[in-house]
């Protein structure tokens, strides 16, 4: 027996936000008026062609849009299989994707005259993004870190205060990306009256994964004309890493009604899947947090777990509800990549193109390692190049230094 | 619980409400304390369940949870403790509240018959709005227990027919928009939002949030049909453990001991407004 096929990959969420079971609105009261005017509001601003125009307008002179696909030859040769493009969105401003979702949010948030934005980061590349388009736009901008991210992703603290945001440094649970979404919410429920919180993934209480996907589909959307330009044809494969997973959504949303296009998401399996990890989808189970029903990593109490990877934007015990649904109609595989994988992805890429990635999509080119050799040489592979690696220079640095020492 | 509120109605005083954590700081000296809340003046008993991530939790409660699950508390060791206290005492309602994912995981069919079992009378659940009412309300209505929601500051005119159409037991209004352990609300505002919540409904209507003391206790008590305690008696607790963070012999009697005083701030409030 097999499970029927919707006619449709692209067609959820339905109007209580939810794709499959997965999805929904898992909030505390104070918050459900302003989620049903967000979610109002983002209808309206959907509808309205000069909210396009403007955002449009702002990914050309300000972010830098299209971002380039590059043929990555040298890794093409390395491998000796599948032909290799680079979606290149470290090249945006702020040096990642994230910029994509904010600028939409930040747009929203002024259509609807919120002056106090707020946001959860992990890597630091969503708060950079935020503080900058708080900067640009001159609204106040408060964001949560995990104490343990702020600690690893210094560079990337600096760059949010230089731009006159307030970091703060969480304290509770594991210090990582899930206990700063606890407080950014906690925040958004008491200062529920002026403040907008611009969530950094396709996660949390509908309407944000959809928003989130819609915002981030431009990656896929500029991919498909520039893989026609280049090659005349679809791509045959897309690799991307998935943390809450918002730069896969926007590489694979676009293709999801593509049957010719196989689909990989890669997860951090950190120390290995048997032992501490950020995998949900191959560790975790359906449960609800932070909004929505999706893969969770838990106990068997439903307690959260704490997820491992060495890629702060990838340490979070959840994944977007989209995702799970996607996963269970069987449209995406997702495979996951340890901390060492994904140091040696990190290494090779940048000896070979020249290109320091930062650790969440070096994720992604580990798994390219795997399958790009087993494919012909006229497969088609694009790789989402979500950030770059700047803020991790540092930290890969200090852990190579160690090895060395040590052998 | 209905059966609660119309004694206390005939009493002439509001109800007090006490929320502490189960199993802080260990399952024994957990039950303790609940046994020792209706013979401190508790009228009503809310047991919260653990959970890691309690996001409209302030730092007490919080820290709360966090102490009862490293004892090694679950679920399962909950309702074995509503089980417990039931057998002592059959006529104070217990609620338990806390978040969604432990009673998804747990399963909802067998939670609610095991809490049903136990001598549970309603649920809280801090993550359920009235949009996700086939996951948990509809089933607990149905089972015979209380579904108590939460009415806050931004749940106008207009969204309130929605948020009280399953609800049961009574009505628990947050007087403030925030996390729990923040600072308390105005009883004059309180009073226009009860009067507010109570052009829409006939159940009585508890308010909590920020009282800390049996002043703001008597202050809130005159103007609703019951007053919630949780952080100060959570506060109360944490500063009687030892530098481990276990129990001592001060623990018990140092959150019955508040909660006492709290009581005879909300019986105070009827006899000042007779």
């Amino acid at each position: 027996m097999t499970t029927a096929r919707p006619n449709s990959y692209r067609s959820g969420p339905d109007e209580r936000g939810h794709f499959g079971i997965f999805g929904g609105r898992f909030v505390a009261e104070t918050l459900m008026p302003l989620i049903l005017d967000l979610e109002k509001a983002y209808a309206d601003a959907k509808a309205d062609p000069a909210f396009h125009a403007e955002m449009n307008s702002y990914r050309t002179h300000y972010v830098g849009r299209p971002s380039p696909l590059y043929f990555a030859e040298r890794l093409t040769q390395h491998l000796g299989g599948a032909k290799i493009y680079f979606k290149r969105d470290e090249l945006n401003h702020t040096g990642s994707h994230k910029v994509n979702n904010v600028l939409g949010q930040i747009m929203l948030a002024r259509r609807m005259g919120k002056q106090r934005i707020i946001a959860e980061t992990g890597a630091g590349q969503h708060g950079v993004a935020t503080a900058t388009l708080c900067a640009r736009f001159g609204l106040d901008c408060v964001v949560y870190m995990g104490a343990v991210d702020v600690e690893r992703q210094q560079p990337n603290v600096l760059r949010m205060e230089m731009l006159g945001a307030k970091v703060v440094p969480v304290q509770s649970g594991a210090k990582t990306l899930k206990d700063a979404m606890n407080e950014a919410l906690r925040d958004w429920v008491t200062n529920v009256h002026d403040t907008f919180y611009c969530i950094g993934t396709v996660a949390g209480p509908h309407p944000y994964p959809m928003m989130v996907r819609d915002f981030q589909s431009v990656i896929g959307d500029e991919t498909r004309v520039q893989m026609q330009e280049a090659e005349g044809r679809l791509p045959d494969s897309l690799v991307a890493c998935i943390g809450g997973g918002s730069n896969a959504m926007g590489l694979f949303h676009p293709f999801l009604d593509d049957p010719s296009v196989e689909i990989f998401g890669v997860e951090a399996a950190g120390h290995g899947l048997t032992q501490l990890h950020a995998a949900s989808i191959a560790g975790g189970r359906p449960g609800v947090l932070h909004g929505n029903r999706t893969y969770l990593l838990m106990d068997e109490d439903g307690q959260i777990a704490e997820a491992h990877s060495i890629s702060a934007g990838l340490d979070y015990p959840g994944i977007g509800p989209e995702h799970s649904w996607l996963f269970e109609a069987k449209r995406v595989n997702y495979l996951s990549a340890t901390d060492d994988e994904a140091l040696a992805a990190f290494q090779l890429l940048s000896r070979l193109e020249g290109i320091i990635p930062a650790l969440e999509p070096a994720h992604a080119i580990a798994k390219v390692m795997e399958l790009a050799p087993k494919k012909p040489k006229d497969h088609l592979m694009v790789v989402n190049l979500c950030g770059r690696g700047d803020k991790d220079v540092p930290q890969v640095g200090e852990i190579l230094r160690k090895r060395a020492k040590a052998s | 619980m209905d059966a609660r509120f119309a004694q206390l109605k005939t009493e002439g005083h509001s109800a007090f409400v006490t929320f502490v954590m189960s199993g802080d700081p260990d399952p024994e000296t957990s039950l303790a304390i609940v046994k020792a809340l209706p013979q401190a003046g508790a009228d009503i008993i809310e047991i919260g369940m653990p959970f890691t991530d309690p996001m409209a939790d302030g730092p007490s409660i919080q820290a709360a949870g966090l102490r009862a699950l490293k004892a090694g508390m679950t679920l399962k060791k909950t309702l074995q403790l509503v089980r417990s206290f039931r057998e002592s005492d059959a006529a104070t309602p217990v609620v338990l509240m806390g978040y969604y994912n432990p009673i998804y995981i747990y399963g909802v069919d067998k939670f609610l018959d095991d809490a049903k079992s136990a001598g549970v009378d309603g649920l809280i659940i801090v993550d359920l709005p009235p949009e996700e009412d086939s996951e948990l309300c509809l089933p607990a209505l149905k089972a015979g227990l209380n579904f108590i929601r939460l009415a806050t500051p931004t749940t106008d005119d207009k969204r309130l027919p929605a948020v009280l159409a399953n609800t049961s037991g009574f009505v628990y209004y947050v007087s403030i928009t925030g996390i729990t352990g923040a600072a308390a609300a105005d009883s004059s505002a309180v009073g226009a939002a009860v009067a507010r919540i109570k052009r829409h409904t006939a159940l009585p209507v508890c308010v909590g949030f920020g009282i800390r003391t049996p002043e703001t206790a008597r202050a809130i008590a005159a103007h609703a049909d019951g007053a919630v305690v949780g952080t100060a008696l959570v506060d109360a607790l944490r500063a009687s453990l030892d530098s481990e963070g276990r129990a001592t012999s001060k623990t018990v009697s140092a959150v019955a001991d508040l909660a006492a005083a709290l009581a005879r701030g909300v019986r105070g409030a009827q006899q000042a407004a007779e």
